[in-house]
């Protein structure tokens, strides 16, 4: 059995009998058990209860039974969605014993859709950072190259997926935590609509950008899971109540009158060569295929960096206050009284980069400073999204590159926190704006790293958005290049 | 409106203090330094004209979403309780507030 079969050839066998949810799940969990010591993307792997749920499964289409849509398939879930009666630490010393006693939401959508949970991935602490070296448990290896960076926050969930652990991972994207480590990892990753996935059950880090969305080998791969993740739930009063297209019944549809924006600015100053490249290869392609091509400009989103850094903490410091070792998490052994207890065990469970993020979340709002940082980010943010709603005028989907560089090493940003956040300069406004937005392979460096084409499309458009990436991806096949990794 | 260059000054302690963080002076000294570097860079805002502009907390701007007030299923107290570093069955169990108990 092949590791890295896409989710639609993998669920035609299923469908065809000529495999098992079983054995599919145990050949993946052999290839965890000989590859994942050098990678790093699982902090847990749930191989009995999958091959339990394989099993169930399994017998439930061999006699017949209507099946879910991911019925048999291996999911692997970052550490930060709450699941009953598993760990869900989150990638932090405050949450290491924390077990939740219920699913999200969208566990329970992949339950209800007949998935195999097959583990849980490893994260930057609270998903703040982007390179997944800031989990308290382990770092996380890119499998193209174990010196380098997966990228993060959801680099587990990427690199999963990219080392044939799993056809299909779920991450979360705050800034750009599912792209760019997608865009790092050579797989598609996916953001969706803010408002278009539940997020009842996902521990909180930035409420109004944090958005859970898909990875996969390909455009089918993230469409077909995106079905099953998204929806309403009245558990979370910003999910939107609209209907779900079938994404994968119309990924194929020709794309009459295509007109796809450039940002002429995306190909300046910090763009590495090699990426330059690749993105406008992506252009010439789309050209040749018959769409139309538009200069657009967005010219407050060179601000977004600054907006995000200053919303992002405050709704951070706010979120992360809920951590005070009464309820669930972390208490100190030591301390003198309630105040300190509450100090004391802040401040030894959470990681340097939370820390940090609280600071400046809470200078951000605090008394005198609140008007000055964070209500002039608020605002910046609506000019950006006005750049945007202006943009979609003119083009169905904007096009530039995920990220300014290929996979960074190891410990190489660690020490600069303002140069790892300039990694997300290109996906960071699609969060402040709330727009869907994916990332898929266009490209390899001559040492071999993989290069992402960022696609952004209007809120709710999901389906032309992933019509579109899978145009390019359809006379490509970039996708279908794997990791040496065997 | 964001001060353009102002050397930003930021009193580490104080907001340490009301995040409820405890810091060693190393990293007191460290953040300070980080947190002047990025606070310098988000002054680059100070360039825009925002009069006017309405503050946008949300991307998808929803408001009073409601539902019927149907009774449905919740934690049991047992589930709720589970995860307390102490409880003592009945209630998550915090050191006494009040001097003398």
């Amino acid at each position: 059995m092949s590791a890295s079969e896409t989710t639609a050839a993998l669920l035609g066998r299923l469908e065809r009998g000529e495999t098992t949810s079983t054995a599919l799940t145990e050949s993946l969990l052999d290839r965890v058990a000989q590859h994942d010591e050098s990678i790093g993307s699982f902090l847990t792997v749930n191989g009995e209860t999958a091959l339990e749920t394989a099993a169930a499964i399994d017998a439930k289409r061999a006699a017949g039974e209507r099946v879910g849509r991911l019925a048999g398939l291996p999911v692997a879930l970052k550490d930060i969605l709450c699941t009953k009666g598993e760990p869900t630490t989150c990638g932090s010393r405050m949450l290491e014993h924390f077990v939740p006693p219920y699913d999200a939401h969208v566990v329970e959508r992949l339950r209800a859709e007949d998935a195999v949970l097959i583990g849980r991935t490893n994260m930057d602490e609270f998903a703040m950072d982007s390179s997944t070296e800031n989990s308290a448990f382990q770092p996380t290896r890119n499998p193209w190259d174990t010196s380098r960076s997966p990228g993060g926050s959801s680099g587990g969930s990427a690199a999963c997926v990219a080392a044939g652990f799993a056809p299909l991972s779920v991450g979360t994207d705050t800034g750009g935590s599912i792209r760019q480590p997608a865009a790092f990892c050579g797989v598609v990753g996916m953001k969706p609509t803010y408002g278009r996935v539940s997020r009842y059950g996902l521990v909180a880090f930035a409420s109004s950008l944090d958005q859970i969305g898909p990875f996969a080998h390909d455009v089918h791969g993230a469409a077909l899971l995106l079905e099953a993740l998204a929806g309403p739930d009245e558990r979370d009063a910003t999910c939107i109540d609209r209907p779900v297209p079938e994404y994968t019944k119309s990924l194929d549809e020709p794309l009459a009158g295509l007109r796809v924006g450039i940002v002429p600015d995306h190909f300046g100053e910090g763009l590495d060569g090699e990426v330059d490249e690749a993105v406008r290869e992506a252009i010439n392609v789309y050209a040749e295929h018959g769409a139309k091509i538009v200069e657009i400009d967005l010219p407050h989103q060179k601000y977004s960096v600054a907006v995000y850094y200053l919303i992002a903490p405050s709704e951070a410091s706010s979120n992360l206050a809920r951590y005070d070792g009464v309820h669930y998490g972390r208490r100190a052994e030591e301390y003198t009284d309630l105040v300190d207890m509450y100090v004391a065990s802040r401040s030894e469970a959470f990681g340097p980069e939370v820390k940090r993020r609280i600071l400046l979340g809470t200078f951000a709002l605090s008394e005198g400073y609140s008007d000055q940082y964070y209500n002039t980010a608020l605002r910046v943010r609506r000019l950006i999204r006005r750049d945007f709603d202006a943009a979609f005028e003119k083009c169905d989907v904007i096009l530039g590159p995920t990220t300014p560089t290929p996979a960074f090493g190891i410990g190489e940003l660690v020490d600069d926190p303002l140069a790892m956040y300039l990694n997300d300069v290109y996906t960071i406004a699609a969060n402040l704006a709330g727009l869907p937005a994916i990332s898929l392979p266009c490209g390899f460096t001559k040492s071999g790293l993989p290069i992402g084409l960022h696609l952004q499309a209007p809120p709710f458009e999901e389906e032309g958005l992933l019509q579109a990436a899978r145009t390019y991806e359809r006379t490509t096949h970039w996708h279908e290049r794997r990791t040496g990794l065997d | 409106m964001i001060t353009p260059d102002a050397e930003p000054v930021i009193d580490v302690g104080k907001v340490a203090k009301l995040a409820r963080l405890r810091l060693t002076p190393d990293e007191e000294a460290l953040y300070a330094e980080q947190l002047a570097r990025i606070l310098g860079f988000v002054g680059q805002l100070s360039e825009i004209d925002v009069a006017g502009l309405e503050p946008m907390a949300h991307a998808v701007e929803v408001t009073d979403v409601f539902r019927e007030d149907e009774p449905g299923d919740s934690l049991s107290h047992e589930d709720a309780l589970v995860n307390a570093p102490k409880q003592d069955g009945r209630c998550f169990v915090v050191p006494a507030i009040l001097d003398g108990k």
